[in-house]
């Protein structure tokens, strides 16, 4: 079993730590053809304006919408967050579409309200979690569920086989989230 | 390192972490920075003058206006960075207050401080510095830089320096790895660097921040090379916007720096370019004087 991580810009060489912490192989994902070799994939924190760019490029966009609705599981990070979302604003712009959420970007302020903080889930709690010029969560529709709360906001949603976090497992220690999404992998 | 568990340099290299893969392009405009962001860029540096018109028109070159860079700040969505001169902290403390993301303390300005590099380690805000060679690299480190780029020599249009800094930066902590705990002491001294730090590159085969090339790239080969070499991601000065095809060329070059190890890839991209690349200059002509990596150590 082999866990795909997006790798066209951004913070992948994290996520890559996490899963070789738990013992699970991984690929990183450049091109369309390689996305046959894994049976999820993680999308990270970064820019997504440059990751959108090059997920119409590469022909990764449709490709990622498809595996998606075939049911592959998506965990996007930050950046892959907002690339998951049904809408976008601040600014507005193309999305996978994937989950019933909306995502409003640098929603915190700047760098310097970047932090690391203690927030909730039933997963594990306290969680720490690790904002970077974070998104804020807007839910949808009654499909989406809670994963992890901090200062009563959604900061890790899920809905079916989709995982969007705001904050960054990847640069801690903790890999209860990358655990728990590989786990996803198993659920009918 | 203590240092490396505190909140504060959590998110520093945090952020540093998330450039990684990207291009950061040097602008002087808000056109310039939207037509970056619109290329992909996954970030841009604010200043004055890009590296190839201070060298050309010489003079001191100063952090830029504040009041550019925070148009430019409320223009684009992606993360902004300014250069603060060596060891001007007031500057420093200046883009801080303005809220810039990362602050490049950068050789290429003209150096405030002979003896002095800013504590970084007193401000809340990242900073990135230039590095020749390892020794240069860990010192800044320790100053507190959450990301360090090799120096190369800005506004050359020139590779040849960036690849001599990125060589031999990989190579000393290559022969760190296979050093026993005495040696370790000894290369400490050498690279007059702290021995926490060259114990934990001798560990983990690589730097604790990320790292990233910068000086002389100008084609999506050059990208390419740098990243086959170990860069992490690219700055580009004045590569970009002294070309005759700015939009295509920034275009071409994040696509190369993302599929760098695709020759197949960076050939499409190449094909596409019609216009000329900034004009470069042969480093084995320049004076000593001339150059902007000799400026601090």
């Amino acid at each position: 079993m082999t866990i795909g991580i997006l790798a066209l810009q951004g913070g992948y060489v994290a996520h890559a730590h996490m899963l070789d912490a738990l013992s699970i192989s991984w690929k990183y994902i450049r091109q369309v053809r390689e996305l046959a070799e894994v049976r999820a994939l993680i999308l990270p924190g970064g820019e997504s304006s440059t990751m959108l760019r090059l997920l119409r490029e590469t022909g990764l966009f449709p490709a990622i919408q498809t595996a998606g609705q075939r049911g592959m599981p998506l965990f996007g990070t930050c950046a892959g967050a907002i690339l998951l979302a049904k809408k976008v604003y601040a600014p507005e712009q193309d999305s996978l579409g994937m989950m019933d959420i909306a995502v409003k970007r640098n929603a915190y302020g700047r760098q310097l309200a970047s932090c690391v903080a203690q927030g909730s889930s039933h997963l594990k709690n306290p969680m720490e979690m690790v904002f970077i010029r974070a998104p804020e969560i807007e839910i949808l529709s009654s499909e989406v569920q809670i994963i992890a709360a901090h200062e009563k906001k959604p900061v890790c949603v899920q809905q079916g086989r989709c995982l969007a976090a705001t904050f960054h497992p990847e640069l801690g220690h903790d890999t209860t989230l990358h655990a728990y999404f590989v786990g996803l992998l198993g659920q009918v | 390192m203590s240092v490396f568990d505190n909140e504060t340099w959590r998110v520093k290299v945090g952020l540093a972490e998330m450039l990684k893969g990207g291009v950061i392009m040097d602008v002087t405009t808000v056109e310039q920075a939207l037509i970056a962001e619109q290329s992909g860029a996954c970030a841009v540096m604010a200043l004055e003058r890009v590296p190839a018109d201070i060298r050309k028109e010489g003079g001191v070159a100063r952090m830029a206006f504040p009041k550019m860079v925070s148009e430019i700040m409320a223009a684009v969505s992606i993360p902004v960075m300014a250069k603060a001169r060596i060891g001007h902290f007031a500057e420093a403390q200046i883009l801080q207050a303005l809220e810039v993301d990362f602050i490049d303390e950068s050789e290429v300005l003209t150096p405030a401080d002979d003896e002095h590099h800013i504590n970084k380690h007193n401000f809340r805000v990242p900073f990135v510095c230039g590095c020749r060679n390892l020794g240069e690299a860990l010192r800044r480190i320790a100053e507190g830089a959450a990301m360090i780029r090799t120096k190369g020599e800005a506004g050359s249009g020139n590779i040849v320096e960036a690849v001599r800094h990125m060589r031999t930066l990989i190579s000393e902590i290559r022969k760190l790895t296979v050093l026993d705990e005495e040696e370790l002491a000894s290369a400490a001294k050498h690279l007059a660097a702290p021995l926490s730090l060259v114990q934990w590159v001798a560990e983990h085969g690589r730097l604790p921040v990320p790292n990233f090339s910068a000086g002389g790239i100008a084609t999506p080969a050059d990208a390419s090379l740098m990243r086959q070499l170990g860069a992490e991601a690219i700055f580009v000065g004045s590569g970009i916007f002294k070309s005759t095809d700015p939009e295509a060329r920034a275009k071409a070059i994040v696509t190369a720096t993302t599929h760098y190890d695709n020759p197949q890839r960076v050939l499409e991209v190449s094909l596409g370019l019609v216009g000329e690349a900034m004009p470069g200059l042969d480093i084995r002509q320049m004076h000593e004087s001339e150059l902007f990596q000799t400026r601090s150590e």
